[in-house]
Order: structure tokens, then sequence, then C-alpha cells
């Protein structure tokens, strides 16, 4: 067990012991927060249906194969570990397929080299922003995100060339 | 842009799929696509409710508002069109916090509250506001201080230095977190060019 196992369940106590401490009826007040659960998922779901039969359908197709295949010889032209520019591709569209790719190259070239330092700064400096976009925007049932993904895709690929540099200044 | 970026993934992935002789397989993949978005639901449902009762014990005692204060200048600046002390600040500013402490789930649930809350100013609800978007590009760019995740799967991997990512891992996010909120200032500053 690590220190950061112990944030959440301390902040939970926390909070519960601290609102007690003011006289917050804690148990009512905590079962009116939670009682719109359920309904905010609800308007979630098509959002996620949509984003994940896509993201599944590209996947199981081997279409990462071909785009591996191409971006490879690219960066191993352009000074960076080739392997893990498909990362770039997938990170934005699937988390866990973005985390299997990942594991991949630990296991290819191993957590420490300069693949898979790359791999860990691009995975830790953007988010899956299909899923995010879906999932908040479904919440409150907009299906016009305006630039919302445009700006978010524009943010996510300075994030990750810029991983790609500051892993080579690093690492390299 | 949704529309292309559906397009793509999903006939793009069939189209190849069916090249490659993978008809089985692509039938299977619709299938589970569908039901992992029951799955993930389920899971986020719970979770969810969890973290909303939580923020609402929070924000009965006093704590949402007082860190939405003590954000007040900078979360100004960001989202100009929320007037200062509306509840979607607070929201905000819970779900900023959570970020950067890396508290995943529970930034979802707290992010959502924040959507809501934006709802209610957005004058055209069908899509979304520049607010919205500021705050999604922000979500999207990932604030997070220290990549716990990535740090705990490196570790497992067998590294023996899983935390070296965490410094140029801050610094990458940081690019991607200011490009993302200059763009969307920028989209910001040209959709009302357009709109007036």
């Amino acid at each position: 067990m690590s220190w950061s196992d112990l944030v959440i369940p301390l902040f939970v106590c926390a909070i519960v012991a601290g609102g007690m401490a003011k006289r917050v009826p804690v148990y009512a007040v905590f079962i009116e927060g939670a009682k719109d659960g359920l309904k905010i998922v609800g308007r979630i779901f098509p959002y996620l249906v949509a984003m994940l039969v896509a993201v599944e359908s590209f996947q199981a197709s081997g279409a990462l194969a071909w785009i591996e295949k191409a971006l490879t010889p690219v960066g191993a032209w352009l000074g960076f570990p080739g392997e893990v520019l498909p990362l770039g591709f997938l990170r934005p569209v699937s988390g866990t397929a973005a985390m299997g790719y990942m594991q991949m190259i630990f296991e290819r070239f191993g957590p420490d080299s300069i693949q898979g330092l790359t791999a860990s700064v691009m995975m830790g400096s953007t988010e899956t922003t299909l899923y995010t976009v879906s999932v908040y925007l479904g919440a409150v049932s907009i299906r016009k995100p305006s630039y919302a993904v445009k700006a978010g895709l524009i943010a996510d690929m300075a994030g990750l060339t810029a991983a790609l540099f500051v892993s080579r200044l690093f690492f390299g | 842009m949704m529309d292309i970026i559906w397009v793509i993934l999903l006939l793009g992935g069939i189209a190849i799929g069916v090249i490659s002789g993978k008809g089985t397989e692509m039938t299977q993949a619709l299938m589970d696509g569908a039901s992992r978005a029951v799955e993930l639901c389920v899971r986020l449902a719970g979770v969810c409710a969890l973290w909303m009762g939580l923020m609402e014990i929070m924000r009965r005692a006093g704590w949402v508002d007082a860190l939405a204060r003590r954000l007040g200048g900078v979360l100004h600046r960001l989202f100009p069109d929320i007037p200062a002390g509306h509840p979607a600040m607070g929201a905000i500013s819970m779900n900023l916090a959570a970020n950067m402490l890396g508290m995943g789930n529970a930034a979802t649930p707290l992010g959502i509250k924040a959507m809501e809350q934006m709802q209610r100013l957005n004058t055209s609800p069908d899509t979304a506001s520049a607010a919205m978007c500021m705050f999604l590009v922000m979500n999207t760019s990932s604030v997070q201080l220290i990549p716990t995740g990535i740090i705990n799967f490196r570790h497992a991997a067998g590294s023996a230095q899983a935390g070296a990512i965490v410094l140029p891992a801050l610094i990458a996010t940081t690019c991607s977190t200011l490009v993302g909120i200059l763009v969307a200032s920028l989209f910001r500053r040209l959709s009302r060019r357009r709109g007036a």
C-alpha cells in the first residue's frame, strides 16, 4: 500500500467528519446530493454507446497496425522513437487502448527504455479527449460541441509533441 | 467535427476490417462496444452518486464557496461569462482541484455538476457555451500534477525509476493546458465576431 492509496479514504473521512463538525445533517445531505447519479448516467448513455461502438470497431479492424507501420519510420527520421507515435493517435481516442499499447511497449523495450519513458510521459500529459467530451456534453444533453473537440485535440497535439521533445531532453 | 471523427472511426474501421476479411471480429466489436457502454455507465453511476453526495456535504459546510472565492481571480479570467459567486464557479473549482490532485474518479462527477450549472447560464442549450468549451479543454488536456496512475503502472511493470517521468510529464501537460486555454479563448473571440 502506498501513500496515494490513502488519499481517497482520508479525504472521505475528512469530508464527513468536517461536515458533522459544521453541524451539517450529513446523512440526509448525502442522499440529497447522490439522488441524481443514476439520472445523469442515463443521459450520458447514448453518447457513450456512439463513441465506444466507433472506437471498438476501429480497434478491431487492425487499422492501428497500419498506422504504426506508417508512423514508425517517420518518427525515426525525425529522431524520436517511432514506436511510440501511434500512442499520440490512440491517447485522445481510447484510454484502454492507449494503456494496452503502453503495456506492449513496456514488454517489448522495458519501462525504463527511451521508448517506455517517452510513452509514459505521453500518457501522463493528456487525457482521453473524446471520452471526456462525450461524458461531459452527454450529462447536459448537448449534441453540438461547438469548438470544444477541435480545441481539445489541438491541446492534445501540443501536449504530445511537448512530451516527445521533453523526453528526448531528459532521457535521450 | 464530432460527425467527422465518428464517421472516420466507425466507417473507416468497418471498411478496413471488411477488406482484411475480419467480418466476424467486426460484428463482435460493434456489439462489444455497445455492451461496454452499459458496463461503464453502471460503474459511473455509483461513483457519480457517491461524489455528488460528498460534494453536497462539502457545499453545505461552506467549503465549496470558500475554494471558489480563493480561486476566484484566476477563474474569472478563464470564465468571464460566469458571474462571480455563481454555483458553477464552485463546481469548477472542485473539479479542477480534484483533477490536480489526481483524484480522477472524483473529478468526473464534480465536472458533471459543473456542466449542469453552466448549462443553466447557456443561452443556446443545444450547443456548448464558451465557458463549457474552456472547461472541457482544461479537463481534456489534463491538469494533473502527479500522474499517479501511470507511476503505479510503471512500478507494476518492474521499472527501477517509476517516478522519473513526473517532471517531464508536468512540463508536457503544462504545455497542453496552456495551448488549450489559448486556443479556446481564440476560438471564443472568433465565434463572437462571427456572431456579432
